[in-house]
């Protein structure tokens, strides 16, 4: 098709009211009749659905510009009006300007000088302080003037003018007829309307009231051939009809010199059908109904709302070559790599030219169909002709099949597709992966890059776009594909890491574990690893995890537990591998690889550090229980020798408290003091116990391990399980009394003692009491109904946040500017520096030097 | 409210307040050339701002002002000077 490219740039746009002179110009044709059709089914001449505006029936031509279908764009038509009408949009504008102009003169309640003064003063306005300020000095003129009772001009007694709503005006009993406004409105003079912020070359006063109506084209209300040929019209076009039809009984009737109650009401009605047309949905008018007693839609509704033009269908676009579905994981396919359904690949398509050199293989594809994998759907003959292949056409289709051809084909392995989840808060939400196609039907993806997506698998469904050309294909390729993501701009930590058992395997495997050499190759041929070192008869785990990094790869960092982790030339010399240096966020080791190596060695190594992690606990097994926390009497006795201190602690600051000799602290009063001081002490034991469960638990425990490779939960978790639950708080504070005096009516009143206050002294393996077990439920929901609430707060800040910034870029001189290239920053972050390519926003000299130095 | 403690207190003293001075019309030109812009285009500061009373500048004058970020020590910022009310 061809395209009609327009080279010009838009300098401004005036805003203003259609005059009748304009409607004339544009309009191609004047609307007499209320008729539609002929008896033949075709369109009437002067009719609402005449083809001079516009065609809507394929075969049919243009009567204006001799357009078909779908190239003549519609031409407006008009309808003179027997009796103007009031544009119900304007009715404020109306009465506004009926109440600061003279009811006799027409001029504005202002003297002459008063005028001039004021347009220098509005002029100077808006140059110095904008439009709003303007604005609003237009606004206190005008209530000024609305308290005038007698023209400056003419000296005429002015009549207090109200607005009956929705549309009727009335001085005093008297009612104000559109005639009547409509010829004051004339006489204004242009320099008294700039006063009220009316620029008369684009907007008289007298044009807000109708007196002829633009009738839209009909390509704009096209009607549509229900399936027994009846014809159903739009609802604007049943709008038109009646406003036509009334509109011509009023001509008849005033031209017959009907009595004037019949006249006025006409024109009430009339008056009612155009200010549905323009808004149906105006206060104290009944809605214009269809016959099932349904709405009509008009002008109105047609724009505004979220159903309207411009959420729906302009902001709103949707997109083909789309699919939707459930995700699920699979740590077996890479992390750039989407499993994606056997249906989905055989509905996507990817257009392929067909060349000399191709075109055995499009032959191939076009021969197998729409309905074996992998095939093609459509045909694109001469860069025109869709067709579709079907059993009847494929076999001509497979023979005419020439190169310059376009084979859409079936997404098959290793093509480009861009995916993602919303909401989409950052780059890392929508990424380029390689499809993978895959049985089942939920698309699939390596746990790995849950973290950039923010997804989870209990039920979350993604969205999976196909790029259509080259140029979308290779630029997805090159900047979108996930192993470029790595490294997040926000602090130039790494997203995406090993996690959970990953972590554990990883950490058990570099700490103590060693394997005979056949398990060792074992793993690694399970992995998918088959360059690895000469192993001697015992491999320890050290070794076996070292075959995953390149060979000249040297890495100074620590672990976890602050432990030195050492890598030498490829070779993990000690310490072990845990959260701090293949995790998410704070992998560093990951980090440095990627720093040197480049994304797609980062990747790989992710990867396969992944799948070691798991194809280790896989062989060693790995399970958390009871058992874990299970602990000796000595240590039993400890804990409660703690907490029963504790008690004694708090009962001595009650005591003091009654006794009144506890010193207040600063600002506070002495309940206040005293209810600090407990919740410190009865805190602390949490934490007491938390390190003597630390210092008794056993390395190897599952739990602790857990913990301690940073895999999931902490020592506090197992403290919590094993010894005691500790202080339940709400609000920063211990809980408060709901009855009189008293947390529970179980406890008598004025009781300040830990228990009565919602310290629970057991663990979750010995079992709560009632008592304990409802103020755990009461902090329990406070949680919960916490992060319900602050969730979706704290997620539209983050939108807001993120619209108000989103123009905002680094220039090349290293400005920070917004849309209008007004300077925010004058050197990025202050201090140049690319947060991504730094360590977490700093520059590590000494690591550079010792890179250089090593050389 | 018209109390004088300007005696007392200078605001452009503390150690909060960074300092700020005015640019000479060579200055002035060599930025604008510099990044290319239009004094538009330049974040603003009232002629009010308590921190360049005693500078007494003028509308359309340029102010330096020498921060102490966090991520850099000594960083330069440009503000034009706009009419106040």
């Amino acid at each position: 098709m061809q395209q009609e490219y327009v080279y010009k740039k838009i300098n401004h746009i005036v805003f203003g009211i259609l005059s009748p002179k304009l409607i004339k110009k544009m309009a191609c044709t004047k609307i007499v009749t209320a008729e539609l059709y002929d008896k033949e089914g075709y369109p009437v001449d002067g009719g609402l659905m005449d083809i001079k505006l516009g065609v809507i029936d394929p075969g049919l031509r243009c009567k204006t510009c001799g357009g078909k279908l779908k190239e003549c764009v519609g031409h407006f038509g008009y309808i003179e009006l027997a009796r103007p009408i009031i544009h119900i949009k304007y009715i404020k504008v109306i009465l506004d300007l009926l109440q600061s102009t003279c009811r006799e003169c027409s001029r504005l309640m202002l003297e002459n000088e008063k005028i001039e003064e004021y347009l220098r003063l509005l002029e100077k306005l808006e140059k110095e302080k904008g439009i709003l300020q303007k604005k609003r000095k237009i606004k206190e003129i005008l209530v000024a003037l609305k308290k005038s009772t007698k023209c400056p001009h003419c000296k005429a007694k002015q009549i207090k003018i109200k607005l009956e709503k929705p549309y009727s005006f009335y001085e005093k009993e008297k009612r104000l007829t559109t005639l009547e406004i409509r010829s004051r409105f004339e006489k204004i003079p242009d320099k008294d309307i700039e006063i009220l912020g009316i620029n008369p070359a684009y907007a008289r006063p007298e044009w807000t009231i109708l007196t002829i109506l633009p009738i839209p084209p009909v390509t704009m209300r096209p009607s549509i051939t229900l399936e027994n040929g009846e014809r159903s019209e739009d609802d604007l076009t049943h709008k038109l009809g009646d406003i036509v039809r009334i509109n011509q009984r009023l001509f008849e009737n005033i031209n017959a010199g009907a009595p004037e109650i019949i006249v006025e009401d006409l024109w009430d009605l009339l008056q009612y059908h155009i200010t549905t047309y323009i808004d149906n949905t105006v206060t104290q008018i009944p809605p214009a109904r269809h016959r099932s007693g349904q709405l009509l839609k008009t002008l109105s509704e047609r724009i505004k709302s979220k159903e309207g033009r411009f959420r729906h269908n302009l902001v709103g676009k949707r997109v083909n070559f789309a699919a939707r579905t459930v995700i699920s994981p699979d740590p077996k396919i890479r992390i750039n790599e989407v499993g994606i359904p056997l249906e989905v690949a055989k509905e996507l398509t990817i257009p392929e030219k067909v060349t000399e050199w191709n075109l055995e293989y499009c032959k191939e594809l076009v021969k197998k169909g729409p309905h074996n994998y992998p095939g093609a759907n459509y045909v694109i003959k001469g860069g025109v002709k869709k067709k579709q292949i079907t059993p009847d056409t494929q076999e001509q289709l497979h023979n005419e099949l020439e190169p310059g051809d376009v084979v859409e084909r079936h997404i098959i392995n290793g093509d480009v597709s861009i995916f993602n989840r919303q909401p989409s808060l950052h780059r890392m939400s929508i990424m380029a992966h390689k499809i993978k196609v895959l049985p089942g039907k939920s698309f699939r993806l390596n746990p790995a890059v849950t973290a950039p997506y923010n997804a989870d698998f209990d039920g979350d469904e993604m969205n999976l776009h196909i790029p259509q050309n080259e140029e979308a294909r290779t630029e997805a390729d090159i900047l979108m594909q996930v192993q470029t993501q790595i490294i997040t701009p926000k602090n130039g930590s790494n997203v995406m890491g090993c996690m959970e058992d990953s972590i554990t395997g990883n950490y058990m495997l570099t700490k103590y574990l060693s394997f005979t050499k056949e398990k060792a190759i074992e793993i690694l041929g399970k992995i998918g690893i088959e360059e690895f070192p000469q192993f001697k008869e015992t491999v320890t785990g050290k070794e076996l995890f070292s075959a995953l990094l390149p060979k000249d790869f040297d890495f100074y960092g620590e672990s976890k537990s602050n432990e030195p982790v050492i890598v030498k030339k490829g070779k993990l010399i000690s310490g072990t591998i845990d959260e701090a240096t293949i995790g998410e966020s704070d992998g560093t080791l990951l980090r440095t690889i990627f720093k040197s190596y480049g994304p797609e060695v980062c990747a790989n190594v992710l990867t396969n550090s992944f799948r070691l992690g798991i194809a280790v606990l896989l062989e060693e097994g790995f399970t958390t229980s009871l058992k874990d926390s299970d602990l000796s009497e000595s240590i039993k006795e400890k804990i409660q020798t703690v907490i029963k201190d504790s008690k004694k602690v708090v009962d001595g600051l009650i005591h003091r408290y009654h006794d009144k000799q506890l010193d207040a602290l600063p600002g506070k009063t002495l309940k206040e003091t005293l209810e600090i001081e407990i919740l410190r002490e009865l805190n602390m034991v949490r934490n007491r116990v938390g390190s003597i469960i630390k210092e008794s638990a056993s390395e190897f425990n599952p739990t602790v391990m857990m913990a301690r490779s940073g895999a999931k939960g902490n020592i506090l978790n197992l403290a919590q399980m094993a010894a005691c639950i500790g202080q339940q708080a709400l609000r920063g504070a211990r809980i408060k009394e709901g009855y009189i005096k008293r947390t529970l009516s179980v406890f008598k009143k004025n009781d300040l003692s830990p228990k009565a206050r919602g310290f629970i002294e057991n663990s979750f393996k010995s079992g709560l009491n009632p008592i304990e077990f409802f103020f755990g439920a009461m902090t329990g929901r406070d949680s919960l109904m916490d992060t319900a609430l602050r969730t979706p707060k704290s997620g539209y800040l983050y939108r807001r946040l993120a619209n108000a910034l989103q123009d905002i870029k680094v220039e090349y001189d290293n400005t920070v500017r917004d849309a209008n290239k007004t300077i925010i920053q004058f050197t990025y972050g202050e201090d140049g520096v690319e947060v991504s390519k730094s360590d977490k926003g700093l520059i590590d000299v000494k690591s550079i030097i010792k890179q250089v130095k090593g050389g | 409210m018209e109390k004088t403690t300007t005696d007392k207190f200078d605001q452009p003293d503390h150690m909060f307040v960074p300092k700020h001075m005015l640019l000479s019309e060579e200055e002035e030109n060599e930025l604008l050339v510099k990044y290319n812009i239009s004094k538009k285009q330049l974040p603003c500061i009232l002629v009010t701002d308590p921190a360049i009373k005693r500078l007494n500048p003028k509308i359309g004058d340029i102010i330096k002002i020498i921060r102490n970020s966090q991520t850099s020590p000594n960083s330069p910022y440009y503000r034009v000077v706009i009419s106040g009310k």
